[in-house]
């Protein structure tokens, strides 16, 4: 299996829905030519032309719109906003039509499409390239939320999205663009949606975390087993909407211990509703208080702070330690 | 370096064929035939009908609120007469003239003033999307249709309306750049009817005409008499040509006027005069196409007293239809995704339970099956 990042794997799923099927397109901005701002789209308008790879004007709320419009005559647009942080201008677009037209219609009108977004800190970009906001958009109905962790999943999972017959919010952790390498399969293929990974098993206590905050978790647990003798389970979300609850309560259900981990602020986060989740299911199998190791209720600082702001290994540990020694 | 003038294309038109006392300019008539015509008037009639119908539903508490048409039904119908079944039409939400013409049944439209989802529901065989709320977004998802015609080479154009009040919104921009960015198959019709609930005309836009706005798209503009069905399906017709052939999309400012509510939530006494509304009466569209049709010998009283009666019945037959409509309330679990998730499953049984009846009472039927209507 060939070695890539995640800035290459995305390309590849693309690259292969592209390949496979006419109805496919990329729209966005500066996707075509320029090949993207974090080159994920690199090599498509080469091979594709500027019909299916649409260089579009810098408008994120008609690069939505129009793809709406685009899937009542069967398209499948994958939409690029170019940071999350101006993906707001779709807001209205996606809440009030793309999220709601297979309901409104009752099936007739859907939106098989993907609007990908780059998304958190760690890269030491500007003021408003730096936010992780994913749950505003697990708040709203009718739309999947997914999150890869590394390459081979953001590959598999953003092939699953390009198929899904529903819109799927793809947040891309630009921490994790060019990060790390992994064994891609040559073949495509894909992750079912909704599901989530236990990428470690352990016996004292459940970490669950997803995106770029999945990395310092899992180093936290490596140095937990390897210096504290805590045997961490961690669990890597990859959906955040739909949630795989079964997966993150059976865990529980044996370990007796959580720590949520990611870098989004606090108040009404995922934390929250994982909680929330675990308490509902499982509450008379919890040994301890279950704690959030997230971002601040701040607004992110600019870069040359941002590392007070982002969880990291050492708050992953001492997060599980306290919920350890309750 | 001189400073001088940038010469811009002039290419604003502005049309009408049709003079308030119906007197019809001869060279610019369509050439439509006597039965074409009928048509068109049914259409208008029936729209204003069913308006009034609704408005009086409404009193009575039998539907929710509604936005009524009443003057702008010429502006609707005209353009919506000109596009084929193939072609796709993208209304806001006061198209009713348009979308019975396209085959909205009557009972239809009355359930999604009703608050039934159902009546977002495009009937069988039609390219056309549901009543669009949210102001002015529906033209972003209109240009994505046409580019998707263009996409596929069919053919095919799109039309699409928005009222003035919603031209001040940034997405009317952003499609309007879209359209002329990639030459998009795409009619716009402004429905120009003066107000924005209670924003007059002058306060949505400083520009003299919004029609004049696709210039700086580098589209093609003009400006039509809204209550005059001849101008918009002369000023469509031409519109319909160009997209097809290739020739990039088309804004046209339908001028008329919204002779009743915003909707049966509003009151315009707050905000306009009725010296105001009193000399667009006189323009009223039904009228001017009733006085042509009397002069040129396609309609006499006896036959619009027959459209009267026809339309009458239809309404009657509607509204017992509609009323008869009984939703499933479950269905709104049952579409958000092709497959429901887990916990839209156990959300929909917690709803099931909490719609059963107490223990101890009679059962009676709360959960009821939807009916087909």
């Amino acid at each position: 299996m060939p070695q890539m990042n995640m800035a290459k794997a995305l390309n590849l799923a693309m690259r292969e829905a592209l390949r496979e099927d006419p109805n496919v397109l990329v729209l966005g901005q500066d996707v075509g030519k320029d090949e993207g701002v974090f080159r994920i789209t690199e090599g498509l308008y080469a091979e594709f032309g500027e019909n299916r790879v649409v260089d579009t004007p810098v408008a994120e709320s008609a690069i939505v719109g129009t793809a709406i419009g685009m899937c009542f005559k069967g398209l499948r647009p994958i939409c690029e906003m170019q940071f999350s942080g101006f993906g707001y201008h779709g807001f209205h677009q996606i809440e009030n039509h793309m999220s709601r037209f297979r309901n409104r219609t009752r099936g007739r009108l859907t939106c098989p499409m993907v609007v990908r977004f780059p998304y958190g800190g760690g890269i030491r970009a500007i003021e408003h390239h730096s936010e992780s906001r994913e749950a505003i958009w697990v708040h709203l109905p009718g739309l999947k939320v997914v999150v890869p962790s590394g390459p081979r999943n953001a590959r598999a999972l953003l092939r699953a999205s390009i198929l899904d017959p529903d819109p799927v919010i793809f947040y891309e952790p630009k921490a994790c663009y060019r990060s790390h390498q992994e064994e891609v399969p040559e073949q495509p293929e894909t992750f079912p949606i909704g599901k989530a990974q236990l990428v470690r098993e352990g016996r004292d206590v459940t970490l669950i975390s997803y995106g770029a905050s999945l990395r310092p978790t899992l180093e936290a647990a490596d140095e937990l087993a390897s210096d504290h003798g805590i045997d961490c389970e961690v669990i890597d979300l990859l959906t955040l909407s739909p949630l795989d609850t079964e997966t993150i309560t059976s865990s529980i259900e044996r370990t007796g211990r959580a720590v949520v981990v990611h870098e989004a602020p606090r108040t009404c986060g995922m934390g929250a509703e994982i909680v929330a989740r675990i308490v509902e299911r499982s509450l008379l199998h919890l040994e301890a208080p279950i704690k959030r190791v997230t971002g601040y209720d701040t607004i992110i600082p600019f870069f040359a702070t941002e590392k007070y702001y982002l969880p990291d290994a050492d708050r992953v540990i001492s997060g599980v330690k306290e919920v350890v020694a309750f | 370096m001189p400073r001088g003038k940038i010469e811009l294309p002039h290419r604003l038109e502005e049309i009408a064929v049709l003079d308030p006392n119906g007197i019809v300019d001869e060279a610019l008539e369509p050439q439509l035939s006597p039965q074409e015509l009928r048509k068109l008037y049914h259409g208008l009639v029936r729209s204003r009908r069913f308006d009034e119908r609704l408005i009086r539903l409404q009193r009575q508490g039998r539907i929710g609120t509604y936005g009524p048409s009443f003057g702008q039904e010429a502006a609707s119908l005209g353009p919506a007469s000109q596009i084929t079944p193939d072609d796709w039409f993208i209304p806001s939400f006061r198209e009713t003239a348009g979308m019975l013409w396209r085959g909205w049944e009557m009972h239809r439209i009355m359930l999604w003033w009703a608050g039934h989802e159902f009546g977002a529901t495009v009937p069988q065989g039609l390219n056309d999307t549901p009543i669009a709320v949210p102001v002015g977004t529906q033209v972003q998802q209109a240009a994505g249709v046409a580019f998707a015609s263009r996409y596929r080479g069919d053919g095919t154009v799109v039309l699409t309306f928005i009222g003035d009040g919603a031209t001040a919104e940034g997405d009317f921009h952003e499609a309007m750049n879209f359209a002329g960015v990639f030459r998009l198959p795409l009619i716009c019709i402004i429905q120009n009817n003066q107000w924005a609930i209670s924003l007059p005309r002058c306060k949505t836009s400083a520009a003299p005409t919004l029609a004049q706005r696709a210039i700086a798209y580098g589209i093609d503009g003009i400006q039509a008499d809204g209550n005059d069905i001849l101008a918009m399906i002369v000023a469509t017709r031409e519109a319909a040509q160009k997209a097809r052939a290739g020739e990039g999309p088309t804004l046209i400012e339908a001028v008329t006027y919204r002779m009743g509510v915003h909707t049966t939530a509003d009151d315009p006494k707050k905000y306009r005069s009725e010296e105001e509304v009193e000399p667009w009466k006189q323009r009223d569209p039904i009228l001017r196409f009733s006085k042509y049709l009397e002069k040129k010998g396609v309609l006499d009283e006896k036959g619009r007293e027959e459209v009267e009666q026809q339309v009458v019945e239809e309404i009657r037959v509607a509204v017992e239809k509609a009323e008869q409509y009984k939703p499933d309330p479950l269905d709104m679990f049952r579409y958000h995704f092709a497959e429901m998730p887990p916990h839209l499953v156990e959300q929909m049984r917690e709803a099931e339970r909490a719609m059963m009846p107490p223990e101890n009472e009679a059962p009676e039927a709360r959960t009821r099956q939807g009916v087909a209507v």
